[in-house]
């Protein structure tokens, strides 16, 4: 590139910094804001006085969320969720995006296969008659519910498969040749080959089943089964009620906090999880991108 | 026979491998199929599968109802300008982004735009809530220069618009970053030969860069037609309220209200079904036409 700079290009790199930096801002500003309430007094809060920065100092809201309410409980559910729910997620794409990874001529029926799982993206029974399925397979209230019907991501698998394919032939082939059977293939020498496949994948699984708050709300009867996202849904319906319901030195509590700081302090926790997880994403996001980029 | 038979044996491990998914696909994806039968008769938790059959009268008495047919506009319309929007979005930022010559500067704005993206919708509904709310952050700089308040959650006129704007916030950075890859992959060549004929910054980007990466434009629009019917159930579900049904329920929404909270399973399903016919033709025409003028495959 030319290193000369017209006066207008000089303007435009000007106009342009300061215009990405103010979106930067913009995005990140609701966020700060809300922790800024989070950790406030309530009687700032409510006089428009907490913009950035907190005022009357305090962690009252947090000591709420970690000891009236129902939000450690429900911590767990998600936490043993997430657990649960990204191990299936990896065993079934990994144990179904090997045989896929084959052609037709080594895995006999392997389009048929195919099209089987892909079609589902399309058409399947949708919300109702699903919701009378898992019902009826007495699955309400149970963990299960939560993790069973999505528990083959088509997409991730779609991404794998591919990686295995991008995967030079005769590595198995020598294994192969050593004697090792299709299983001991796939899990002693093409499992730790697929570890970034794997990271991309999963980490989007962790992520959608960390966020997922509808099934917990249709499968979840008693509230207590809720997974974090589930009852911060709730939470933003009708926070009151949840004060109202919380045991404990609440007289003191409510001093402090009001339904603003309450709710900011616990929806500010929820979030951590996914800046922490997040920036590790960017890292794979190109690897599967237009694959994985359909949204829904 | 025989062949098969030996072929199978020979690649039993394949096949057994694929039994779990194979299994779990049929009970959660195609035996709900079976259900939609409900959608055709009167359905009666007690009496199951065997309830009165009721012919089309499920789909005819929905569309009968004026507030259904308001849900398929409001449908519409959210989701048409959240497409477009976050098409002409990204599309402009990673313009601009691209003229960014500081790798670090760009990396650290990437991340910090696509952030909203990996959050779910009840916690950007809470955010919102809090900063759009009449004392909330927004309506005090917003009174800084004489403007409102404004009810952006609780007026139908501006509701949808909130609904599409937030929705573009929410996304835009993530199409930004595809975009960007696309735009980095340009032939640094076709820059320096347009230097050589002289082109200035503007008509390089007019002439090279849009040119380029309108493959990845068109593939993106079309993949998004699939979604013309879907404004966003978790958005809209955790925003909106009463007040604002006459603009921002939405098909989903309806469904949900309808079938899962009301309980009237049969109906709920017809206007599912309804819905699931229509994605599925326009996802199919989407990836046909993706295929015809961008050579974009799935499989």
């Amino acid at each position: 590139m030319v290193n000369y700079r017209s006066p207008a290009r000089t303007a435009f790199v000007v106009f342009n910094t300061i215009f990405l930096s103010l979106t930067a801002i913009a995005c990140i500003i609701p966020f700060i804001h809300l922790l800024a309430i989070s950790f406030s007094g309530s009687s700032a809060v409510a006089a428009g006085k907490v913009v950035f920065w907190p005022v009357d100092l305090t962690t009252v809201s947090y000591e709420f969320a970690f000891r009236g309410g129902k939000f450690l409980p429900a911590l767990w559910v998600s936490i043993w969720r997430v657990l649960l729910g990204v191990i299936v997620n990896l065993a079934l794409i990994v144990i179904t995006a090997y045989p896929l990874s084959k052609n037709k001529d080594k895995v006999f029926g392997r389009n048929i296969y195919m099209m089987y799982f892909v079609v589902t993206i399309i058409i399947n029974g949708g919300l109702i008659p699903t919701y009378i399925l898992v019902t009826k397979m007495g699955l309400l209230n149970s963990i299960w519910a939560l993790i069973l019907p999505g528990a083959l991501p088509i997409f991730s698998m779609i991404i794998v498969m591919n990686f295995m394919r991008g995967l030079p032939e005769e590595i198995e082939q020598a294994a192969m040749i050593d004697g090792a059977g299709v299983f001991d293939t796939l899990f002693r020498v093409m499992l730790p080959l697929l570890t970034p496949a794997l990271a991309t994948v999963g980490l989007f699984s962790v992520v959608s089943h960390w966020n997922d708050w509808f099934s917990g709300l249709i499968y979840m009867q008693d509230s207590k089964n809720y997974p974090l996202q589930t009852y911060l849904h709730t939470l933003i319906i009708d926070f009151e009620e949840v004060i109202r319901m919380a045991q404990g030195d609440t007289a003191k509590i409510l001093a402090y906090m009001n339904v603003r700081t309450g709710r900011a302090a616990q929806l500010f926790l929820a979030t951590i999880p996914v800046l922490l997880v997040y920036p590790f994403i960017q890292k794979y996001f190109t690897t599967g991108l237009v694959l994985g980029s359909v949204k829904g | 026979m025989q062949s098969l038979l030996f072929t199978l044996r020979k690649q039993w491990q394949y096949h057994v491998l694929l039994i779990p998914a194979v299994v779990l696909i049929f009970i959660f994806n195609y035996i709900p199929l079976y259900g939609l039968i409900i959608a055709f008769q009167r359905y009666n938790p007690s009496m199951g599968f065997q309830s009165p059959w009721v012919g089309l009268d499920n789909f005819t008495r929905v569309f009968s109802q004026p507030n259904f047919v308001q849900t398929i506009w409001n449908t519409l319309f959210i989701a048409g300008f959240q497409i477009i929007g976050g098409i002409i979005v990204p599309v402009v930022f990673s313009l601009l982004l691209n003229e960014v010559r500081k790798v670090s500067a760009k990396r650290v704005f990437q991340t910090i735009i696509y952030l909203p993206y990996f959050l779910s919708w009840v916690i950007l509904a809470g955010v919102m809530i809090d900063i759009l709310s009449r004392e909330g952050i927004m309506n005090t700089f917003l009174s800084l220069f004489n403007i409102g308040p404004i009810s952006f959650l609780g007026d139908p006129k501006t509701f949808r618009w909130t609904m599409i704007v937030s929705e573009i916030w929410k996304s835009f950075g993530f199409g930004t970053v595809i975009f960007l890859a696309a735009l980095t992959s340009i032939d640094p060549g076709l820059y320096e030969s347009a230097i050589v004929d002289g082109a200035k910054r503007w008509k390089q980007t007019w002439y090279i860069t849009i040119p380029s990466i309108m493959p990845i434009i068109v593939l993106m629009t079309i993949l998004s037609l699939g979604n013309l019917l879907n404004a966003g159930f978790d958005q809209i579900y955790n925003l909106y309220s009463p007040i604002v049904y006459s603009t921002g329920d939405i098909i989903d929404t309806y469904v949900y209200r309808l079938g899962i909270q009301q309980a009237q399973y049969s109906v709920g399903t017809a206007v599912g079904m309804f819905k699931a016919l229509i994605a599925a033709f326009m996802i199919l025409t989407s990836y046909y036409l993706a295929d015809r003028f961008a050579g974009y495959r799935v499989l």
